[in-house]
Parts: structure tokens; C-alpha cells; sequence
């Protein structure tokens, strides 16, 4: 009698939920709506960044219902043998590959490789060692705090400041500088607004970084037809071929035991395997969906950004903001960041670097913020607004889904917050990109050094969960609440 | 907020992880599971929704029964029971 009360009262207050989680997440997008009208009709050319504004709420709607998270893709494979969405990932990187290379064949691709090099793996595995402790990636940070994560949202503080730090500091940090990087730094000659030479971050960058090499895989075996070049070499060669090794791999390492009992299967032949394979895949069919979706739109923005950029007869959006009488934040070179696609952590590091500047910090003096990304005002920062539309577009979904709740982390929590939100920026640092511009749209793009990245990051992941486990079992023990 | 594990009657046992974020709900429920008996109940009260896929997948993969779900206003409270 009792539970059939309580049922009924969880019943009510769920059609409630529903329907003012409904409301809310209607006025949310109401909102974006109103702000854009408004930003139209104070000037047209606001609409270069209303595209990034509403790329990204699609993006947080995909992120959301994906549950998209590498850093839940290396971490629940190893803590607790949960492959689904390591296999999620992977099937969402063959897809996006196949539409990064109709982009590609289409001509409006904006991708540069990255350098390949030791660099590589080291960041990656100081930012696959704090995913653990942050409970998420860079992306699924900021979905997660469209979710009313508050411990999410101090991850993504953290990594701006983290980033911002690294890119401009000097001092001890200099230690890892090598005589060769200061000289080789010293021979590119850069403007004498900037002080290569006193911050370790300018002489790793120019002074080892552009020394590497980076290419694609069609690149290197010199194909020359753009059609075979983008779908054999950069999409089948670089994504699907590995891509499907690792999902075979984690078939048998992980899923295949489990289930072969669930059905009852004594002496698996082909059959079941492939059977088994493709129920791999179907338990993993939200993310692919959420990795398929990411993949179109991504291409989409760089499509329509593409045009507006023939349009305005422009290379970058710092031009469009130097015609509007906005200078302040321009790089020497009168631009900002805006990659034209789905990309987090750089413009994370102009919030930090802005809000820095602005507390008296000197750091336009550095190739980072000086002479590439600028430092523009956030609320002119246009994929600054891409990353604020994801987590918008995360809370529609969340609170559609009645999934929404603000949490406030507790201490434990805001700490590894904190702390692993600053190696995930300094690791996104050394290895030029997080999971998704180191990894994600580098290996979709035929960049195989983002599969260096994702070695690294495996093993910072393997080795944080190792800590992550012990701390637990020490807190139990202390714990008698606990006692597991 | 401190993670609770307690037994809550013959053979069934409640684990509240509100306020944890991945991976603390999963990895506690799978520490939690590793303690009961078979045929036992384990109540996993959590509020970070991706932990529950990942809790979804961890009782197919281990052959444990999640035969409740019950999410009302981004709390989720499951019930699983320990299989052989």
C-alpha cells in the first residue's frame, strides 16, 4: 500500500517535471532566438556569430543525447569493463570521416594537420590522467554543465585558466626549454611585439613544433585524385581501417564473454561473433547516432561559414569585427580564433587569457594569444559562443528528458574538478588539441597523430583509474558508512 | 553529501550516490555488487545520468538484473539484482 502511494506521487510530480522542464528548455531557445533577432537588427554582420551560436546548441543537443564522452570512453573500460561507449566513439570516428571527407571532395574543408612528435603522446596522457578525476572530456564537460552540473562547469574554468597560464608563463617553466628551441624560435624572425624568447610555450612553438612535419595519410602515399585521396586515404586508410581493428579488438577483450553467457552460448563460431558484434554496436547505437549528427553538422558549419567568409570577402571573422569598429583582442595579424567547426578548448583559454588581461596580466605579448587566437572581449568571441550554445543546447535536451538538476559539487569533488581541469588544460597545451582537435577531428581528417594522442590519453586514463580505484578503497576504509 | 552503503533489510542493501559524478557512481556500484550475495538487492540512488548507461552495461556484461528504473527530476533511484 505504502509503495503504491509513493508510486503514484512519483507519477504526478513526473508530468509535472515534464511539463515545466518543457517550459524552461522552450524559453531557453525563445531566448537564443530573441538575442539573435536583436543582434541582426543592431547589425546584420552578427550573423558570422549567430552561426556559431547555433551550431553549438545543436551540438550540446547531440553531445546530450550521446552522452559523448571520451573521457567515459577510456575510464569505464578500465574501471568497471563497460566498452559501450569506447565502441560509441569509435563507430561515431568512421562516420564523421566519411562526411569530413565529402567536405573535403566539396572544397570547404578548413582542417590543418597537427605536428607529429613526442609532444603528442606526453599531452595526452597528462589530459587522459585528469579526465579521470574531472568525470569528463573537454566536450562532455560542457554538456554536463547543460545538465546542471556545477562541478562540470568549475572543470571548464579551470581548464581556460590552465591554458591561459601555459601559454603565457615564463619563469621555472623555461627549465623545459632547450637551447635548440630558443635558437630555432630566435631564426623564425616573428614581429618584435612578441617576447618569444621568455615564455617556454612560444619557443616549443616555434621553436620545435613548426620544425615537425604533419601531413595526411593521402599526403603520404601521394595520392593525387581528391575523390580517392579524401575517402580512401584520409577516411578508410586513417579512420575506418583502425577504427575497425580497435572495435574488434574490444569485442573480444571486452564484450564477447559477457555475451556469449547472456545467450547462452557454449562454442561460439562466426556466426555468433558477427552476431555478438553487431550487438556490440546496437548497445552503443546513441552515441553513433550523436557522433553521425556531430559529423553532418560539423561539415555544415564549415560550409556555411565558408560562405559567409566569400560573402563579407573575408579570411577571418577579425576582419568582419575590424569593419564593426571592434579592435580591442585583434592578434598582430587582425584575427581571432574561429576554426569554422566543432572545436572547445582554445576558445576556453581566451576566457581565461581575457579575464587575466584584464586583471593586469601581460599576455598579448606571446605567439598563442598575440599573433593567432587574440584575445576578444567574450561576448564578441564568436566560438567562445559555440561552446555556451552547447551547453544551452545540452540543458533543451536535459531538461526536455526531465534530466536536469543543478548539483553542487562537494568539496572532493570541486577538488578533482580543479586539479584535473588544470593538467586537461596543460596537457591540451603540450599535445595542440583536446580529445576533439587533437584526436577527434584530426584521425576523421587523416591525421594519424591523433591516434598517437589517443594512445597517450589511454594510458594518463589507465593509470588515473589505477589512482582513482585505490582512493576509493582507502576512503572506504576509513569510512564506516561505507564499509564496501 | 557522503556516499551511504547500508543493508536495508534480508538481502537487500541501498547505495546513495548523489552528488558524484562519473566515474564514482559506476565504480561504487560495481564495488557495491562485489559485496552482496547472490539473489541479493542493491538500491543505487545517483543523480549523474550518464552513470546510469554505464550501470546498464555493467549488469548486462556481469549477469545482474536492473528490473527497476525509476528517474523523477534528475534523480535516479535502480534496483539490481545480483545474478550467478
Amino acid at each position: 500500500m505504502v509503495e503504491q502511494t509513493g508510486m503514484a506521487a512519483g507519477v504526478s510530480e513526473r508530468s509535472t517535471a515534464v511539463h515545466k522542464g518543457a517550459r524552461y528548455a522552450a524559453a531557453i531557445v525563445g531566448a537564443v532566438a530573441v538575442g539573435s533577432v536583436l543582434a541582426i537588427a543592431a547589425d546584420t554582420r552578427w550573423i558570422y556569430l549567430l552561426v556559431y551560436v547555433w551550431f553549438g546548441l545543436v551540438y550540446g543537443l547531440f553531445l546530450q543525447y550521446g552522452r559523448f564522452c571520451m573521457a567515459s570512453a577510456v575510464r569505464d573500460l578500465f574501471a568497471v569493463g563497460v566498452p559501450r561507449m569506447a565502441v560509441g566513439v569509435l563507430i561515431a570516428v568512421a562516420l564523421y570521416s566519411l562526411t569530413a571527407a565529402a567536405v573535403t571532395v566539396a572544397g570547404f574543408s578548413t582542417f590543418h594537420p597537427n605536428a607529429m612528435g613526442w609532444h603528442v603522446l606526453i599531452g595526452g596522457a597528462i589530459f587522459g590522467f585528469g579526465i579521470i578525476f574531472t568525470g569528463g572530456c573537454a566536450s562532455s564537460s560542457l554538456y554536463k554543465t547543460g545538465e546542471g552540473n556545477l562541478g562540470a562547469l568549475l572543470v571548464v574554468v579551470s581548464i581556460s585558466f590552465s591554458q591561459a597560464v601555459m601559454v603565457a608563463a615564463g619563469g621555472w617553466l623555461n627549465w623545459f626549454v632547450t637551447a635548440s628551441w630558443t635558437e630555432s624560435a630566435i631564426a623564425k624572425d616573428m614581429p618584435e611585439e612578441l617576447a618569444v624568447t621568455e615564455t617556454w610555450f612560444d619557443q616549443f612553438l616555434a621553436g620545435h613544433i613548426w620544425d615537425l612535419k604533419s601531413t595526411t595519410v593521402a599526403q603520404m602515399l601521394g595520392m593525387q585524385d581528391p575523390v580517392i585521396a579524401a575517402f580512401v586515404g584520409n577516411a578508410l586508410l586513417s579512420a575506418i581501417l583502425p577504427t575497425a581493428a580497435l572495435l574488434i579488438a574490444l569485442y573480444y577483450l571486452a564484450y564477447r564473454k559477457g555475451y556469449l553467457r547472456r545467450k547462452g552460448i557454449q562454442h561460439a563460431g562466426l556466426r555468433e561473433d558477427v552476431r555478438g558484434i553487431w550487438s556490440m554496436f546496437t548497445s552503443s547505437r546513441n552515441t553513433a547516432i550523436a557522433g553521425l549528427g556531430l559529423g553532418i553538422f560539423a561539415g555544415l558549419q564549415m560550409w556555411v561559414t565558408g560562405a559567409l567568409r566569400e560573402h563579407y570577402r573575408i579570411f577571418n571573422f577579425g576582419e568582419l569585427l575590424a569593419d564593426m569598429g571592434y579592435t580591442e583582442g585583434l592578434s598582430l595579424q587582425y584575427t581571432v580564433f574561429e576554426p569554422g567547426y566543432w572545436y572547445i578548448t582554445t576558445q576556453e583559454a581566451q576566457w581565461g587569457g581575457w579575464v587575466l588581461n584584464k586583471l593586469g596580466v601581460e599576455n598579448m605579448n606571446n605567439i598563442f594569444f598575440g599573433l593567432d587566437n587574440g584575445l576578444p572581449n567574450p561576448l564578441i568571441n564568436a566560438p567562445g559562443f559555440m561552446s555556451i550554445g552547447i551547453i544551452l543546447g545540452a540543458a533543451v535536451l536535459a531538461l526536455t528528458r526531465r534530466e536536469f538538476k543543478w548539483k553542487v559539487p562537494s568539496l572532493e569533488t570541486a577538488t578533482f574538478a580543479i586539479v584535473g581541469g588544470i593538467l586537461m588544460g596543460i596537457g591540451a597545451r603540450i599535445a595542440m588539441g583536446c580529445n576533439i582537435g587533437a584526436f577527434f577531428a584530426t584521425v576523421t581528417n587523416g591525421d594519424l597523430s591523433g591516434w598517437v594522442f589517443l594512445v597517450g590519453m589511454a594510458a594518463g586514463g589507465y593509470i588515473g583509474v589505477r589512482l582513482f580505484n585505490w582512493w576509493i578503497d582507502w576512503r572506504a576504509s576509513r569510512n564506516d558508512e561505507l564499509a564496501l | 553529501m557522503a556516499v551511504k552503503f547500508e543493508k536495508t533489510g534480508d538481502g537487500s542493501y541501498m547505495l546513495d550516490v548523489c552528488g558524484y559524478v562519473c566515474p564514482q557512481p559506476q565504480m561504487y556500484t560495481k564495488k557495491a555488487l562485489q559485496k552482496l550475495g547472490v539473489g541479493d538487492v542493491l538500491t543505487v540512488v545517483f543523480d549523474n545520468p550518464s552513470s546510469g548507461e554505464s550501470i546498464i552495461s555493467m549488469c548486462e556484461s556481469d549477469g545482474n538484473d536492473l528490473f527497476d528504473q525509476n528517474n523523477q527530476n534528475g534523480t535516479s533511484s535502480w534496483k539490481i539484482r545480483k545474478g550467478g
